[in-house]
C-alpha cells in the first residue's frame, strides 16, 4: 500500500521531470536559456491576474476533462467532445440571446439547453455503436465534421446576429443573464483585482462536477457497473449489467458534461458563441483525461497543470523566446506521461505475476 | 470456400462494382441535363476533385498501410501537418522536389514517433494518436517562429514561397501539345457534345489527363505501388499477417515489431506527402491548410474497406463536393444535390423491389427532403456541402459495416511473444 501511494506520487513527478528536459533540449538547440525561459513562465503566474486565468481556465478544461474521462472508464473513447460542445454552445448562445426571460431562469435554461444538445450529438454515434456496431471512435470524429459545417451554416443563416456585419455571432445574452463574476471574494480577500481580470462564477460549477464524478463514480452502482465494464466487459455483461444502455447513457452524460463546460466560455466571457470561440477545447479535455489518469483528482492537476502552462507561456515573448514553447511543454508532457504510465504499469503487473508465481512455487515447496 | 466459388464471387462483385459506376454515371448525367449544368461533370470539376483527392488519399494509404500492419493510426492529421511543415522549409530551400522529399521525412518522423508509442512501449493507439496531434501543430509553430518568421516572405505562420512542378497535357487525348505542335483535343470534343453518359465519362478522362500537376500524378501513382507492395511480394504478406493475427505470424519468423515500425514509418511519409501536396498546391506551408484532411483520409480507409482502390475512389467521391462547390456558378452544386436526390429515390425504387419496406420508406423521406430542399434554395450553402464526407461515411458505415472487413487484430495492444 505504502509502495503504491509512493509510486502515485513519484510516476508524475518523472513524469514532470522528463518533459521539462526534453523541453529544454527543445529551447537549447536554437540557443534559448532554459532556466530564463521557466523562470519567465513561473514569474508569469504569480500575479493575481495570472492565478485567476488559470482558475478560470483550469475550471473548463476540468469539466472537459471529466467529459472525456467518464467514457475512458469504460473503455469508451469519446473524441468528438469537441464538436458536442461546439454545437452545444451554438445553441445556447442562440437560445441565451433570444430569450427574454429574468436572470436566473434564463442562465437554468441556457445551461440545460446546451447540456441536452451535447448529450444528443454525442448520444448519435452512440446509439449508431450498439445498433449498427459502427465504431465509437470513428463515429466521435465524423460527427465532429459534420458539426463544424452545420456551425458554420446556422452561424451565417439562422442564428446569425444581422446587427454585426462583420464577424459571425449569435445575439450577445443580456447582462442579467450572464453567470457572475467572483472578484469581490477576491477583494475581501485583500487583493488589488486588475480591470480585466474575472474570476469566473464556472470555478464554483467545476468544483460540483468534480464531486458529483467521485461520488457517482466510487459510491453508486451505475457507477460500479462503469468501472466493471471498462475492466472486464465480458464478466460485467455476464453479472447482468446491460453494456448497450450503459453506452448510450455514458455517451450522453459525456455530452451533457462537455456542452456544460462550453458554458465557461459563453455565460462567464464571451456572452455569444461566434468566431473566437476557443476551437480546440475539446482535445485539450482529451489531454486532460489522459494526463489526470480519469481520476478526479488526477484530473484537477491536469487541468490546472495545462492552464498554468499555458497562461504562463505567455509571459515569454517578455524575454524574447517563442511562446509556442508552452504548446511542445504541454505535447511533450502529455506523451511522455502516456508512456510512462504504460511502462509503470506494465511493470507493476509482470511484479505481481513474478510474485504470485513464487507464493505457488513455495506452497508446492512446502 | 473453393476455388470456383471464390473465383465467381470476384467476378460477381466486379461485375456490381461496374453497373453501381455506370449508375453513378447516369444519374450525374441527368441531373446535368435536366439542371442545364455542364459544370457538374466538366473535365474541369473532375480535375479539381481528382486534385484535391490526392492528399486525401495519401492520408488515406497512410492509415490503410498502419492498419493493415495492426496500428491504428488516428495520428494521420498530426503526421499531415510536420508533413506540410517540412515541405515548406525543404521546398524553400530546395525547390519543389524538395518540398516532397522534406515533407516525407518529416511525416515519417511522426510515424516513427507514433511506433515508439505504439509498438514498443504499448500505449494504446488512439491515445498516441491523439497526442502526436496535440504536438504536431505545436512544433510546426515553433519551428516556424525560429525559422521562417522574419525571413523575406515568411511569418510565423506562413513559409517562403516554394515552387511546383508544373502541369502536364496528354497530347491527342486531350490536346496537349508536343513541342510546340498542337495535337487533338479528344477527349474535349466527347465532352462538348454533351451526349448521354459519354460526355460525362469523356469529362473525368479529361480531368485526368488535361493539366494535371506533376506532384498529383506523382501522388496518385502511390496507389498502384502501395497495393502492389501490400498485395504482392513477400513483405506485403507478412504486413498483413501482422495485422490480422501477430501472434500467428511470429511463430512462422515473422518479425512483427520491425513489420509494424516500417509499416508506421511508411505511413508518417505518405502523409506528409499528402500535406507536401497541400504546400506546393498553394506555393508556401500555411499554419492549418491541412483541414481536416487527416480525419478525412482515416473516413476513406473505413470507406474503402482496406483496400487501395476503395481509399482512391473514397477520396474523389469526397473531393467531388468540394471541386463542384468552387465551380463558378450555383448551377453544378444545385446539379450535385439534385444528383444526390435521384440516387436516394433510385435506391427507395431498389429496397422496393427487394421488398425491405422500411429501408424504402427511409430514402424515399430523404429525396423527398432532398427535392424539397432544392425547389426552397437557389444556392446550395457550401458549409452544408462540406458535411457531405462525413455524412455519407456515416451512411456507408450504418448500412454495410457488416460487409467491411477491417484487419482482425488493428488496435488490439500486442506485446512480441503473446499467445492470443
Amino acid at each position: 500500500m505504502i509502495r503504491r501511494s509512493l509510486s502515485s506520487v513519484t510516476t508524475p513527478l518523472l513524469v514532470f521531470g522528463i518533459s521539462m528536459a526534453l523541453s529544454s533540449v527543445a529551447l537549447l538547440i536554437p540557443g534559448y536559456n532554459p532556466i530564463t525561459a521557466f523562470s519567465a513562465i513561473v514569474e508569469n503566474l504569480l500575479t493575481v491576474s495570472g492565478v485567476v486565468t488559470v482558475l478560470n481556465f483550469s475550471a473548463r478544461y476540468y469539466v472537459m476533462g471529466v467529459a472525456v474521462a467518464i467514457g475512458f472508464k469504460m473503455n469508451l473513447f469519446n473524441i468528438g467532445t469537441n464538436g458536442q460542445y461546439q454545437v452545444a454552445a451554438l445553441f445556447a448562445g442562440a437560445a441565451g440571446g433570444s430569450l427574454s426571460l429574468s436572470g436566473p431562469i434564463n442562465i437554468a435554461i441556457v445551461i440545460v439547453v446546451a447540456m441536452v444538445c451535447g448529450a444528443l450529438w454525442a448520444v448519435i454515434p452512440g446509439i449508431l455503436s450498439v445498433s449498427r456496431n459502427v465504431n465509437i471512435v470513428v463515429g466521435t470524429i465524423m460527427m465532429n465534421g459534420i458539426a463544424a459545417g452545420l456551425i458554420g451554416y446556422f452561424l451565417r443563416t439562422w442564428f446569425r446576429d444581422f446587427d454585426d456585419n462583420l464577424t459571425a455571432h449569435t445575439k450577445t445574452i443580456p447582462p442579467d443573464s450572464r453567470l457572475p463574476t467572483l472578484n469581490p471574494i477576491l477583494e475581501l480577500l485583500g487583493l488589488e483585482v486588475p480591470k480585466s481580470t474575472n474570476l469566473h462564477s464556472f470555478v464554483l460549477i467545476s468544483i460540483i462536477v468534480g464531486v458529483l464524478f467521485y461520488f457517482v463514480i466510487f459510491r453508486t452502482r451505475f457507477g460500479f457497473d462503469i468501472l466493471a465494464s471498462g475492466r472486464n466487459a465480458a464478466a460485467a455483461r455476464a453479472s447482468g449489467v446491460d453494456a448497450r444502455r450503459m453506452i448510450v447513457i455514458t455517451m450522453a452524460i459525456s455530452g451533457a458534461l462537455a456542452g456544460l463546460a462550453g458554458m465557461s466560455v459563453l455565460l462567464n466571457q464571451a456572452f455569444e458563441y461566434g468566431d473566437r470561440f476557443p476551437l480546440q477545447l475539446g482535445f485539450t479535455g482529451i489531454s486532460v483525461a489522459l494526463l489526470g489518469r480519469n481520476s478526479p483528482s488526477g484530473i484537477a492537476l491536469a487541468a490546472i497543470v495545462l492552464a498554468s502552462i499555458e497562461q504562463g507561456s505567455r509571459g515569454l515573448a517578455v524575454v524574447g523566446i517563442p511562446q509556442e514553447i508552452g504548446q511542445i511543454l504541454q505535447g511533450t508532457l502529455l506523451v511522455v506521461a502516456v508512456v510512462t504510465y504504460e511502462v509503470a504499469s506494465r511493470r507493476a503487473k509482470t511484479k505481481a505475476i513474478q510474485m504470485a508465481s513464487n507464493v505457488s512455487v513455495g506452497q508446492v515447496a512446502l | 470456400m473453393t476455388k470456383t466459388k471464390i473465383a465467381v464471387s470476384a467476378i460477381k462483385s466486379r461485375r456490381n462494382a461496374l453497373i453501381i459506376l455506370l449508375l453513378g454515371f447516369s444519374i450525374l448525367s441527368l441531373a446535368r441535363i435536366f439542371a442545364e449544368a455542364p459544370g457538374i461533370s466538366s473535365s474541369v470539376t473532375f480535375g479539381g476533385a481528382i486534385a484535391l483527392a490526392a492528399p486525401v488519399a495519401m492520408a488515406g494509404l497512410a492509415g490503410l498501410l498502419s492498419e493493415r500492419a495492426g496500428v491504428v493510426n488516428i495520428g494521420l492529421q498530426g503526421m499531415m501537418v510536420l508533413g506540410t511543415w517540412g515541405a515548406g522549409y525543404c521546398g524553400w530551400q530546395f525547390g519543389p522536389w524538395g518540398a516532397l522529399l522534406g515533407g516525407a521525412v518529416f511525416g515519417a518522423l511522426g510515424g516513427a514517433l507514433h511506433a515508439l508509442n505504439t509498438v514498443h512501449f504499448g500505449v494504446d493507439h488512439a491515445i498516441s494518436g491523439v497526442a502526436i496531434n496535440l504536438l504536431a501543430p505545436g512544433v510546426a509553430r515553433f519551428l516556424s517562429g525560429l525559422l521562417f518568421a522574419g525571413k523575406e516572405g515568411g511569418t510565423l505562420t506562413d513559409s517562403p514561397p516554394v515552387g511546383n512542378l508544373g502541369k502536364f497535357t496528354m497530347p491527342f487525348l486531350a490536346g496537349g501539345r508536343i513541342g510546340s505542335i498542337r495535337t487533338t483535343d479528344l477527349l474535349g470534343g466527347i465532352e462538348r457534345s454533351g451526349w448521354f453518359v459519354l460526355a460525362d465519362v469523356a469529362g473525368l478522362l479529361g480531368g485526368v489527363f488535361r493539366g494535371i500537376a506533376v506532384e498529383t500524378a506523382i501522388l496518385l501513382s502511390m496507389v498502384p505501388m502501395l497495393w502492389y507492395v501490400v498485395w504482392r511480394t513477400p513483405y506485403g504478406l507478412r504486413l498483413r499477417a501482422s495485422g490480422e493475427k501477430p501472434s500467428a505470424a511470429e511463430s512462422l519468423g515473422v518479425n512483427v515489431v520491425w513489420t509494424r515500425w516500417s509499416a508506421l514509418i511508411a505511413s508518417g511519409s505518405l502523409a506528409g506527402l499528402g500535406g507536401a501536396w497541400l504546400v506546393t498546391n498553394v506555393g508556401k506551408y500555411q499554419q492549418g491548410q491541412e483541414g481536416l484532411r487527416g480525419f478525412l483520409g482515416l473516413a476513406t480507409v473505413i470507406f474503402g474497406n482496406w483496400k487501395p482502390v476503395g481509399v482512391l475512389l473514397g477520396s474523389i467521391l469526397f473531393q467531388f463536393t468540394e471541386s463542384v462547390r468552387l465551380q463558378i456558378g450555383d448551377e453544378p452544386s444545385l446539379a450535385f444535390v439534385l444528383a444526390v436526390g435521384i440516387s436516394a429515390f433510385s435506391v427507395a425504387v431498389y429496397r422496393t423491389y427487394r421488398k425491405s419496406w422500411a429501408g424504402a420508406a427511409s430514402f424515399l423521406v430523404a429525396s423527398f427532403l432532398i427535392f424539397l430542399y432544392l425547389n426552397s434554395v437557389d444556392r446550395v450553402d457550401d458549409k452544408l456541402s462540406a458535411t457531405f464526407p462525413y455524412i455519407i461515411t456515416l451512411l456507408v458505415l450504418i448500412f454495410s459495416s457488416r460487409r467491411l472487413r477491417p484487419p482482425a487484430s488493428v488496435g488490439l495492444p500486442w506485446t512480441r511473444g503473446q499467445e492470443d
